[in-house]
């Protein structure tokens, strides 16, 4: 049966529409809506707000203390997204390729960190990494086996060892951040991947190109579209995180969504907090907006 | 004690009899009890541990919204089986968060834990109930330094459950000598990468005010800009700014000085005997959790024989022996044992005392306070 155009058939349409509709104005569209104003506005009480249509909280938004923030957070979200797409394309790829019997306990054994609450996943990196945590204790242990090795041979024992610094540093976010946010990228590259036509790999083996040659010319293309909707949905929630820069960062280690959490609640400045949400929510739309001129652009060309 | 003990238990009958007379009846044990502590002030009101909760007519039932680790462990079960309400515990980890919350509306909470300013602030912006005095017999339980404070006059809309200071808690085998100035973590690299300080901008100005001989309320633009820009030189040496689990931080090994407040170091040093704290000689800051009735409580009656509840000597007593906290409660700290009374990191001499002073609210400071912390955080 052919897709039927919603305009034919408007009755059950809004009847099924009409739902999600009226959830997304009532606790989406609303809320936004009263934040958006408070961004117009300014404290007149320790709990109240005046919204005087002032522009002051967006001219102090875009000082360039908070544009340097803003970069940074835009520079960590970068790299955490390079580094999920370098590790995660040939996660996805080993998944598609993997035996029928395989393949679900693989997906699952991706999906398994959701089971848990990312607090809890990120206490428990926290407790690896830190100075005298697991991975430490096993390179130490590594450590002291090397110097032990060297005294057999009847060389000097190497110098006693000093836990290298995991934690509370922008290393730690980074690694945070990619631990969290690799389940993202795998799934909608895998099922990029999963759709794609096996039969043009083998086409292109046989006549003559090589194994990387096939991939960079025939996979990735082909997986374009689940790479970019990988990209977006990992891209997007890095810039927001604040849980892992808050717990794992050290003292330089603060991204956007640190800033605008303190104002919510220590510095009890809602008004600057809703302006710095929406300049955040702007770049967002602008990421978006870009990415789906593209997808237009290249269905225009198809055509 | 316990010859006391069995004379309470003898006279259970005698009051449920009253009990069973009504909540008038109670009122006037309460009344009676509270007349005879005052005249044997040395002996702590104690029986009123055992006396029945009257009844307040309102639905026996209460959310108390409190930090985490912050009662005893049989307090709650304790007051529903004396008869009163049972009490639902719900746990916020700072006052911001508590204000945040409260700010938007009341969404049932009866007894809130605020810290001294925010008593401040929530007062300020009418969010809090004026205390019935006549309900809280207890009151009297309380130290008279602890009876009317600068942040909270006459006690009209707060009653202490605990207080508090920030000072430095350090592990005894990694220093060369007790940190017993604020420039070792303030204005020194020789603890560096291994110094932890809170992460609230707030305490963190007031307390550097210190450390420079000014009061924790005497900043002024200026002072902030200096500040500031020593912060930012000291920076390196910090290895992490703390979300107030220092103690944590401390026990695991990750600093060896950290910024914390007393109660919790001393928490920390009942796990860890390497672990030490010291009050800086250039004076602190003093914090206070209160027990208060934020507008809008569904059942204030309650509330008030909760908080009531909670300043009894007895139940005082617990709440210490699970916490740990400095008490402001004299009958509940008369009751705990010396070497929680006479324990120096719990309660600092005197003359340590002196030199601490509670923060007040400070509207206008408070955004600078932020705005510079966030320059220092991205420096």
């Amino acid at each position: 049966m052919a897709l039927q155009d919603w305009k034919q058939h408007k009755r059950p349409f809004a009847a099924i529409a009409s739902g999600p509709i009226l959830w997304l104005l009532l606790f989406f569209l609303v809320p936004m809506t009263v934040v958006w104003l408070y961004s117009f506005g300014q404290n007149s009480g320790p709990a109240e707000i005046s919204i005087t249509g002032t522009l002051d909280n967006y001219k102090r938004a875009t000082e360039w203390l908070y544009l340097s923030i803003f970069g940074k957070s835009l520079a960590v979200a970068a790299l955490v997204t390079v580094i999920c797409l370098v590790i995660g394309f040939p996660v996805a790829m080993a998944i598609t390729f993997a035996s029928e019997k395989w393949r679900p306990w693989l997906l699952v054994a991706i999906m398994l960190p959701f089971w848990t609450n990312l607090l809890i996943r990120t206490y428990a990196l926290m407790m690896l990494m830190g100075s005298n945590g697991y991975a430490n204790r096993g390179l130490g242990a590594m450590w002291d086996g090397a110097s032990w090795l060297k005294t057999l041979v009847g060389l000097q024992p190497l110098e006693a060892w000093t836990p290298v610094q995991l934690l509370y540093n922008n290393f730690a976010v980074v690694l945070g951040l990619v631990y969290v946010h690799l389940p993202f990228m795998v799934l909608p590259l895998y099922s990029a991947l999963d759709r794609l036509d096996k039969s043009l790999i083998e086409a292109s083996l046989d006549l003559g190109a090589g194994h990387l040659r096939t991939l960079f010319k025939i996979v990735v293309p082909l997986a374009m579209p689940g790479i970019m909707a990988g990209v977006m949905i990992t891209l997007i929630p890095a810039l927001g995180a604040y849980l892992t820069p808050d717990l794992m960062g050290g003292t330089d280690s603060q991204m956007i969504a640190n800033v605008i959490e303190r104002q919510f609640k220590r510095a009890n400045d809602w008004p600057f907090g809703a302006a710095l949400s929406f300049l955040l929510i702007y770049a967002m739309f602008i990421l978006v907006a870009l990415q789906s001129m593209r997808g237009d652009k290249a269905k225009a060309g198809e055509r | 004690m316990s010859e006391f003990d069995k004379i309470m238990s003898k006279g259970l009958g005698r009051r449920s009899l009253l009990q069973a007379l009504g909540a008038t009846a109670v009122g006037i044990s309460f009344t009676g009890l509270a007349a005879c502590s005052k005249e044997a002030a040395k002996e702590p009101t104690k029986s009123a541990a055992t006396t029945r909760i009257a009844a307040t007519g309102e639905e026996p039932k209460l959310n108390f919204y409190n930090w985490d680790t912050y009662i005893g462990e049989t307090t709650l079960a304790d007051f529903k089986g004396l008869g009163g309400a049972e009490v639902n515990m719900t746990l916020f980890a700072s006052n911001d968060e508590l204000f945040a919350k409260l700010r938007a509306g009341n969404a049932g909470y009866d007894v809130i834990v605020p810290s001294n300013d925010f008593v401040e602030r929530m007062a300020a912006a009418d969010m809090l109930v004026p205390l019935d005095h006549s309900l809280i017999p207890n009151f009297q339980n309380i130290a008279p330094e602890y009876q009317d404070v600068p942040y909270d006059p006459k006690r009209k809309h707060s009653m202490p459950y605990t207080w508090l200071t920030l000072g430095i808690g350090y592990r005894k085998s990694k220093v060369k000598a007790v940190p017993d100035s604020w420039k070792v973590i303030f204005d020194s690299d020789e603890y560096k990468g291994r110094i932890a300080v809170l992460s609230e901008a707030g305490d963190m100005f007031r307390l550097y005010a210190k450390y420079l001989g000014k009061s924790v309320n005497g900043l002024t633009k200026d002072d902030i800009k200096i500040i500031e820009a020593m912060m930012i030189k000291q920076k390196p040496n910090f290895k992490a700014f703390h979300e107030d689990n220092g103690q944590d931080l401390l026990l695991k090994g990750e600093v060896d000085l950290v910024m914390e407040y007393n109660g919790d170091i001393a928490q920390a040093m009942a796990e860890d005997d390497d672990i030490g704290f010291v009050l800086p000689k250039e004076g602190s800051q003093f914090n206070s959790d209160n027990l208060c009735i934020p507008k809008g409580a569904p059942r204030p009656k309650n509330a008030h024989a909760f908080i009531n509840y909670l300043l009894d000597a007895e139940a005082g007593k617990k709440i210490t022996e699970t916490i740990l906290y400095p008490t402001p409660n004299a009958a509940a700290k008369a009751l705990m044992p010396d070497e929680y009374k006479n324990n120096p990191v719990v309660f600092p001499a005197a003359e340590q005392l002196a030199k601490c002073e509670y923060a007040k609210y400070n509207p206008e400071l408070q955004p600078l306070y932020e705005e510079a912390f966030t320059r220092v955080r991205a420096a």
